[in-house]
């Protein structure tokens, strides 16, 4: 198999996918803003929730629009690029993208077109359906789609046997296919990262506007509920589901780990390297350690052993620096995270949030970090996988189509990034728009109840009172 | 029948409802450059605008149901047309988006640009889409592990070519009755005055090819000669053909909209029984084409898949009328189109 054929495909791959993950994790985590955000209007008929919602209902779905435009390349990349890996696995992989579509994608876009254009044409109550309905579609896409991902991370419920063309997996047990051993794991952990990029989001316009004293009941409001929903999601983030995916790598796919970790002495404890970078040649890990400490997270023990890449075949080794270090980014920006919702949720208790300039405007560049996040962590798991497209079962150069030329990769490849980048650029123009247009006034016909400024007074916060 | 001709048949369903729904938002895209106005021009992208990402799912659904069902026939077509279907992709892309970045800025440039993108991407994934029917119903070289071995070029052969004029116009036919259904005054006017060019050059085209597909596709029609009844199929498809131009006649729209819509799914049915067995069938070496079983996934998957097409088929249906359903009616401009 040529070379250039397999780097070039496996380039494509994460290129599309690097591009298209930016969008998908804004739409799930605003999904969930939204149905708060409506609700919360459905019950104190405050309208600065009705312009929050109509105002983030439509940066939603030029988020949607455009993660599923970018979307259906990948579903057939599995079919032009890899034709091998797709006859070998088709068996047991196809039915989880077919589920993706039938569960998914149809509830998603039906509701969508409600969500968006049907304020007028149905009882707010349908309407708050559709919202749910929508967020509730958005996230069975990442259940399916995290599955299907999982299965190539720890394969189950399949046998290797003689196909009609040929020897390929078979399903033997659908169940155990979805729930393989790092489905659920998995899943809480991309969709905890969505939910943080959808709050960083609204967090980041909003403290653009309360810097620039725009729009400032609606920016307020959006503020608070997106620094709550913050901070719980970030700090389970990090010490539920980041701690249990640890464990599950560590479990599943020691050589992953290894990398991640820079851990080489098999049979002695893991010492966590906070930073640093993995010297190949003389087989070391150089940075500032913590001894023991990624023993004692797996299993609440710093003195276990813990299987290091000296005794991975090199050629079963992924590539060890690209590994490392986004898994370091990727936690470097979780720790991050909750420092920041943390200190917002602090200032906001002693009802200095909005006065704080120099946080403020650490928030409104804030929404690139869970973005890098979401992405280092992808390539963790991915190229943490290598050299196997399905761990232990298939290698990535085995998969390719066995009828691409490089010229048609060169071809796809150029198109596909210059493709993306401009729509990047047009989504980027697009929306600076929308943020400074800002959001239409709200319904004069019904107040405006401006939120109390201290956490502490939200609490306990009653309309009736004011 | 066994599970393999069950999922035959659930995946042209999938693929025919994929050609009629997004095929008439591909015809109203192919037509959008004869609306003058921008008002038109918005009831135009608007008419379609709650529905587009809807019909676009059943192409997403289709790919998936035919990974999990044939997996060879999957890998096979989409790496054998490698650049057909990269060229695709880009133009679904870029016609989806400019749906939603269209009405995002009020420049006259902005939105022509978006305008040209919206129509170009319809009309050439229309063509595409044609052209790959084509090739399937003549055939393509494949080799004995089941590679298509020809090159992009010897895709576009007349006949392919043909057929893909012939999609092309059915599908400017459909987009132009559904306009003409969903628009009232001036613009419903200016559309209407074009359909009878385009019935008279469907009818052409489609006439054309059934006397090639006589002439040099004579495989496709053993099938017609072993059971006559059939015959019914194209019978019925000449029927709505000529009941276009009667239903537009007598104003009656959707009518004529089904009449379409039925056109559509009987050529697609057309090609599917003078295939089958085959999927993707090899010319010139029949041994080596992928049929409904050696391209087959396992009993447990079809089985699986089966159940869950069950369970999803009446959800999906459901929302997809209630969505139908409420956008109903002539489009009207309010502060949440495009």
């Amino acid at each position: 198999m040529d070379e250039a054929v397999i780097f070039l495909s496996r380039l494509q791959f994460a290129l599309t996918n690097i591009f298209h993950y930016f969008y998908p994790p804004f739409s799930i985590g605003l999904g969930v803003f939204l149905v708060i955000t409506e609700g919360l209007y459905l019950k104190t008929k405050n309208s600065v929730w009705l312009q929050i919602t109509r105002f983030w209902t439509k940066v939603f779905a030029l988020t949607f629009t455009i993660g599923v435009a970018t979307g259906i390349p990948m579903e057939f990349q599995f079919g032009t690029n890899w034709a091998a890996y797709s006859r070998y696995v088709g068996d047991v992989f196809g039915s989880a993208l077919a589920a993706e579509g039938i569960f998914a994608f149809f509830l998603e876009s039906g509701f969508l077109a409600i969500l968006v254009f049907g304020s007028g044409k149905v009882s707010r109550k349908f309407h708050y359906f559709s919202t749910i309905m929508v967020c509730l579609g958005a996230h069975f896409s990442a259940v399916w789609i995290v599955v299907a991902n999982s299965w190539m991370q720890t394969p189950a419920g399949f046998e290797i046997v003689m196909g009609p063309n040929g020897m390929r997996a078979e399903i033997t047990d659908f169940w155990s296919m979805v729930f393989n051993p790092s489905s659920v794991i998995r899943l809480m952990h991309v969709i905890t990262g969505c939910w943080l990029a959808g709050s960083f989001f609204v967090m980041s316009v909003s403290a653009w506007y309360i810097l620039k004293k725009k729009h400032l009941p609606f920016a307020e409001s959006s503020m608070k509920v997106a620094l709550i929903f913050a901070l719980v999601v970030s700090l389970s983030q990090v010490f539920i589901s980041g701690d249990l995916s640890g464990k599950s790598v560590h479990k599943y796919q020691p050589s992953k780990f290894a990398a991640m970790e820079g851990h080489w002495k098999s049979g002695s404890p893991a010492d966590m390297v906070l930073f640093g970078y993995i010297d190949k040649e003389k087989g070391e890990t150089i940075g500032p350690k913590i001894p023991g400490l990624t023993s004692w997270l797996i299993d609440r023990d710093a003195e276990l052993p813990v299987k290091g890449l000296d005794s991975i075949p090199v050629n079963e080794r992924p590539p060890l620096q690209i590994t490392f270090q986004s898994y370091h980014l990727m936690i470097s920006i979780g720790v991050l995270l909750i420092l920041l919702s943390a200190s917002g949720c602090f200032l906001w208790w002693r009802g200095k949030l909005f006065d704080s300039k120099y946080l403020l405007w650490i928030f409104v560049f804030s929404v690139l970090l869970p973005v890098f996040a979401n992405t280092a962590g992808w390539i963790t798991a991915e190229v943490g996988r290598q050299p196997w497209i399905v761990y232990g079962l298939m290698r990535t150069a085995e998969g390719v189509s066995p009828t691409l030329s490089q010229s048609q990769l060169y071809f796809s490849n150029i198109l596909f990034f210059l493709l993306y980048l401009s729509l990047f650029a047009v989504f980027v123009y697009v929306l600076d728009r929308k943020i400074k247009h800002g959001p239409d006034p709200a319904d004069e016909s019904e107040p405006i109840v401006k939120l109390p400024v201290k956490l502490r007074e939200i609490l306990n916060f009653r309309k009736d009172k004011i | 029948m066994d599970l393999n001709t069950i999922w035959f048949i659930l995946i042209i369903i999938i693929l025919t409802g994929y050609a009629i729904l997004d095929g008439f938002d591909f015809g109203v895209g192919i037509i959008h450059l004869l609306n003058k106005s921008d008002e038109d021009r918005r009831l135009s992208i608007n008419s379609i605008g709650p529905l587009w990402d809807g019909n676009e799912v059943w192409l997403v659904v289709g790919g998936g149901a035919l990974f999990a069902a044939f997996p060879e026939v999957y890998a096979t077509v989409f790496s054998g047309f490698y650049n057909a279907f990269i060229i695709l992709l880009v133009m679904l892309l870029f016609r989806g988006v400019a749906i939603e970045f269209r009405s995002k800025s009020p420049l006259p440039k902005w939105r022509k640009f978006w305008d040209v993108c919206f129509s170009l991407g319809s009309l050439g994934a229309s063509l595409i889409f044609g052209i790959a029917l084509g090739n399937l119903a003549r055939g393509v070289p494949l080799d004995s592990n089941k590679n298509i071995t020809s090159g992009f070029a010897d895709l576009l052969n007349p006949y392919s070519l043909l057929v893909g004029l012939t999609a092309v116009s059915l599908l400017t036919l459909h987009g132009a009755i559904y306009l003409v259904m969903k628009t009232e005054g001036e613009t419903q006017k200016n559309i209407s005055r074009h359909i009878k060019k385009m019935i008279f050059v469907f009818i052409f085209l489609y006439a054309v090819t059934t006397i090639s597909t006589f002439i040099y596709q004579p495989h496709l029609l053993d099938v017609f000669k072993k059971n006559f009844w059939l015959g019914i199929i194209p019978l019925a498809s000449l029927l709505l053909v000529l009941n276009i131009p009667r239903e537009i006649h007598f104003g009656r729209e959707f009518l004529a909209f089904l009449s379409s819509s039925g056109t559509i799914a009987l050529l697609i049915g057309l090609v599917a029984v003078g295939i089958f067995p085959n999927i993707v069938q090899s010319f010139p070496d029949p041994q080596n084409s992928l049929n409904i079983y050696n391209s087959a996934s396992t009993k447990s998957t079809l089985t699986t898949m089966l159940i869950i097409a069950c369970i999803g088929a009446p959800l999906v249906i459901s929302y997809t009328s209630v969505v139908y359903w409420i956008f109903r009616g002539k489009v009207k401009l309010d502060e949440n189109s495009y």
